[in-house]
């Protein structure tokens, strides 16, 4: 089959041109900067610049909140993901497919429309007030039930984060859980173990390159995004996403907007990275 | 403990999906606002479907989904053969720069090809739009026919050679039909990446070429119009129709083709667009 | 599975088919318009297209900054752009708008004296107005029962959660530097640093800072208090009979939306024809009577109907105009604005 080498070669021309100049580009931008008279210098300013307290502080919290999301994630998930995996539910397709609809949708529809769901007059807080006026007339009740008031919080931008990326924890898991193989399950409970022990023992650590692979998953695009924080946290959190969007799309600054690209990039790689390590460690597989 | 179980799925359903319930119930609102219901009307998706912003992003997104998924299902599944052919070096290097696009943040594959296209004259619209989406698709499609091409006997094709296959007849004949679950997931894998895409084509687009999820960005600043919420409701129903269709299709093939315990691929249901449009 | 790739293969083919279809197609000359998202009636446009056979590529932008940076990036080449006035003069400054021929726009006419002349553009060579109007306070009466006066409103903690700022540097700072007396085109670092601690201050009082779509926002009551445009907040007045607007008394800004012409606009007399076109007094009641803001054109303004010719919102006094301010080219100091609006941004 080697003479079928030759049909890599327009990827690699595509390659180039696609991916490879425009990172270098983004480089190239990162460290020069435009002297008055219009040449170019090589520069570490855009990333000096970066050497701030307030600047390093938007990186704190970008990762901040994409730790806190991806931990809720997985704790939502995980069992989410060994229930549909389990005997139990005859229509097991219907369901895993039901969880993978919502990433059809447009996701801005989806992040507007938790807006209106926990809006001060939102539809939640219509639902309790109903609820409230329903018992007071019906069952001659005092029913006080409390308000949401998270939108424009910190809190709503990890709800909006779990809710936009939770699928991706839930179907890695899913997908390594099922092929599982049951005969060590089995043989776990032949022995004595019971479910507890066989969950710790057994079908955790075999479950443990789906957990990898979701965490990268959901962490990744969570401390990447600009949309989520701007209209679920009301633009107070500024969150890294944000600072690039920014530097290109308003202040014009390309130099600091690509130093900037550029740490985000490390930051993914450094992290992507730790997880292969240990991803190699524990036997690999997951996204694919 | 099964009734437990049961509600933990009912609630992290309800979860995923009360935001889509509310974006349906408010597209029948006869009230422009949110939050009051005050009767039941069709008129958004009247004023939808002449809506001409809309319904020109609608008519580019499905183009530049279809070309670009398909471009790069052509030049990616070409590319995973060549690739699966090479020496280890020369591989291992294709299939690290293969991965870059998937690492590497949305909002920097957008602005590096931004910068790209500024750089080389290229004027934003639907070429530049249409590269770029080809340009993020085809990793996915070389990731997911490269699995397949591992899978397959190797032998097969050269015992179809010392049968007297041409090269090209054996190709069509042993090497396609081994890999084409690979194919059709990758191009789904594109197509939808491609159809729900924002920040990539966000940062590409221009002289007022813009896509489904631009024009809904742009739409919603101004306040949320109950178009859009009609138009979330016809996507989510194609959705559904589609998946139930592709679903019984698939199922219907791998009876009829596969003996009944052999596992089927896990092609249609499981593909899904990777958390990278956001 | 056969059946199902040959039914991908037609989608695509028909996809094909379609994009040639859409680029190679007719003849017609073409105009890109680059205009504010929601901001003309779209029938007029489509009027246009028909009128005089030339393909509208019509195409918007949220902010000045965004525009600015889509025309200069060298990606696009649009013909007809609708700017503020401070963007407009830095166009100008730059050397990146064509000059009018008058002679083309006749319908130039009916603009009212009072909006030619203007400081971005002396002697009316580059821009014909489209829209204008003030920044100001919509509240709602029910929420707040003293009365609203003061941008000092926006910093008194009874409203804290209870304010939507409007998530723009230029109007931000301007509001901050209004209220302590400045001006809004303060160029004194002093004064800027001043504005800056001042909105870092109010932060923790404000529930969000929006864009456009505090409309919406103020009309479902979410707040009681909201840093908009004119017509934004005659918009939402229309819809919602509780909110009220002012402009506060220590002066605000005055601002213009024009069209003007990239100078390397390969459709002038095209541009010029879509410009007169809007000029034109029955259009230009239409696209007011969409949007909500205030028409420049004098004709069209009486021909509006009595209750919003006499809507102070809209067409306030010149007693108030008089305390206004148009938004001066400040990309001289750019950089501390920049600055000043990250700190602010970042602030916890």
């Amino acid at each position: 089959m080697k003479q079928y080498r030759w049909l890599a070669y327009p990827y690699a021309v595509w390659m180039m041109i696609f991916i490879v100049v425009p990172l270098l580009l983004v480089l190239f931008f990162s460290v020069t900067a435009k002297t008055p008279d219009g040449s170019m210098v090589l520069t570490l300013e855009n990333f000096k610049k970066f050497w701030e307290p307030m600047y390093i502080s938007v990186l704190i919290r970008s990762v901040l909140l994409a730790v806190y999301s991806t931990v809720i994630c997985l704790v939502l998930g995980y069992p989410l993901a060994l229930i549909l995996a389990g005997k139990d539910f005859k229509r097991k397709n219907v369901l895993v497919m039901l969880a993978v609809i919502p990433m059809w949708m447009n996701f801005l529809l989806r992040t507007y429309s938790w807006m209106t769901l926990l809006e001060k007059n939102g539809t939640i807080n219509a639902f309790f007030g109903t609820l409230e006026r329903l018992a007071a007339t019906y069952l001659n009740m005092e029913l006080t039930l409390p308000r949401v008031n998270i939108l424009y919080t910190e809190s709503a931008v990890i709800l909006g984060m779990v809710y936009n990326f939770l699928p991706f924890m839930i179907l890695p898991i899913y997908s390594v859980v099922s092929k599982l193989d049951r005969s060590l399950i089995e043989a776990a409970q032949d022995l004595g173990g019971n479910n507890l022990v066989v969950f710790k023992r057994v079908i955790f650590p075999l479950s443990l390159p789906g957990v990898l692979s979701g965490i990268t998953m959901v962490f990744m695009p969570a401390v990447t995004t600009f949309v989520i924080s701007r209209l679920l946290g009301g633009a107070q959190f500024m969150l890294i996403g944000n600072l690039i969007e920014r530097q290109f799309l308003f202040s014009g600054d390309w130099g600091f907007g690509s130093a900037l690209s550029i740490i985000l990039l490390l930051l993914i790689l450094l992290s992507m990275g730790f997880m292969s390590r240990y991803e190699q460690e524990n036997g690999g597989g997951g996204l694919w | 403990m099964r009734f437990l179980r049961k509600s933990y799925v009912f609630l992290i359903f309800l979860f995923l999906y009360a935001p889509i319930i509310i974006l349906i119930i408010y597209s029948f609102n006869a009230s422009k606002s949110r939050g009051h219901w005050t009767g039941f009307t069709l008129q958004w998706y009247r004023e939808l479907f002449k809506d001409s912003q809309i319904m020109t992003s609608l008519y580019y997104t499905v183009t530049i989904a279809l070309l670009a998924s398909l471009i790069a299902t052509i030049v990616g599944t070409a590319a995973s053969i060549g690739i699966f052919n090479m020496k280890k070096i020369k591989r291992e290097i294709m299939l690290n720069i293969n991965y870059i696009p998937v690492l590497n943040p949305d909002i920097v594959t957008g602005i590096s090809l931004m910068l790209l296209f500024s750089s080389i004259k290229i004027p934003l619209g639907f070429t530049s739009l249409l590269l770029a989406h080809i340009t993020f698709n085809i990793p996915y499609v070389v990731l997911s026919v490269m699995p397949k091409l591992k899978q397959m006997n190797k032998h097969l094709y050269e015992a179809a050679l010392d049968l007297g296959a041409t090269p090209f007849y054996a190709f069509k004949k042993v090497i396609l039909p081994e890999i084409m679950p690979g194919v059709i997931t990758g191009f789904l894998l594109a197509l939808t990446l491609s159809f729900d895409d924002f920040v990539i084509s966000f940062f590409t687009t221009g002289n007022g070429v813009s896509n489904l999820s631009i024009t809904v960005e742009s739409m919603a600043r101004r306040g949320i119009s109950p178009k859009l919420n009609a138009l979330s409701t016809i996507m989510f129903v194609s959705v559904l129709l589609l998946l139930i269709i592709v679903n019984i299709r698939t199922s219907k093939d791998d009876t009829e083709r596969r003996p009944k315990n052999e596992k089927t691929y896990q092609g249609n249901v499981f593909v899904s667009p990777t958390s990278h449009d956001i | 599975m056969k059946k199902l790739i040959k039914v991908m293969f037609l989608l695509v083919l028909l996809a094909m088919t379609f994009s040639l279809a859409s680029c190679g197609g007719s003849g017609k000359p073409t105009l890109k318009v680059f205009n504010w998202a929601d901001y003309i009636d779209e029938s007029v446009y489509k009027a246009f297209e028909k009128e005089y056979g030339i393909r509208v590529i019509y195409d918007t932008f949220t902010t000045n900054e965004d525009m600015y940076a889509k025309v200069v990036s060298g990606n696009a080449d649009y013909d007809v752009l609708f700017p503020s006035d401070y963007m407009i003069k830095r166009l100008i400054n730059e050397d990146r708008l064509a000059k009018l021929d008058f002679s083309n726009i006749p319908n130039y006419k009916y603009i009212d004296e009072k909006f030619k002349d203007l400081d971005f553009d002396p002697n009316n060579e580059y821009s014909v107005p489209y829209m204008w109007g003030t920044l100001g306070i919509l509240y709602n009466k029910e929420m707040v029962d003293e009365p609203v006066t003061s941008w000092d409103i926006l910093w008194d903690a009874k409203y804290s959660k209870n304010i939507f700022m409007y998530a723009s540097q230029r109007d931000a700072i301007g509001v901050a530097l209004k209220r302590l007396g400045y001006s809004l085109n303060s160029r004194n670092e002093a004064e800027l640093e001043q504005a800056k601690q001042s909105l870092i201050e109010q932060k923790p009082l404000v529930l969000a800072y929006v864009g456009d779509d505090v409309k919406d926002k103020m009309v479902a009551e979410e707040a009681a208090l909201a840093v908009v445009y004119s017509g934004d907040a005659i918009y939402s007045m229309w819809e919602n009979e509780n909110l009220a607007y002012v402009v506060p008394e220590e002066g605000t800004n005055l601002w213009f939306d024009s069209m003007v012409v990239p100078k390397n606009s390969k459709h002038k007399k095209e541009a010029e024809l879509f410009i007169n076109w809007l000029c034109d007094p029955e259009n230009a009641l239409k696209n007011t009577l969409y949007i909500g803001y205030s028409t420049p054109n004098s004709a069209a303004y009486d021909m509006l109907p009595d209750e919003v010719k006499n809507d102070k919102s809209a067409y306030p006094d010149d007693d108030i105009l008089e305390k206004c301010e148009v938004f001066d080219d400040v990309s001289d100091v750019l950089d501390i604005y920049n600055r000043i609006w990250d700190e602010i941004m970042t602030a916890n």
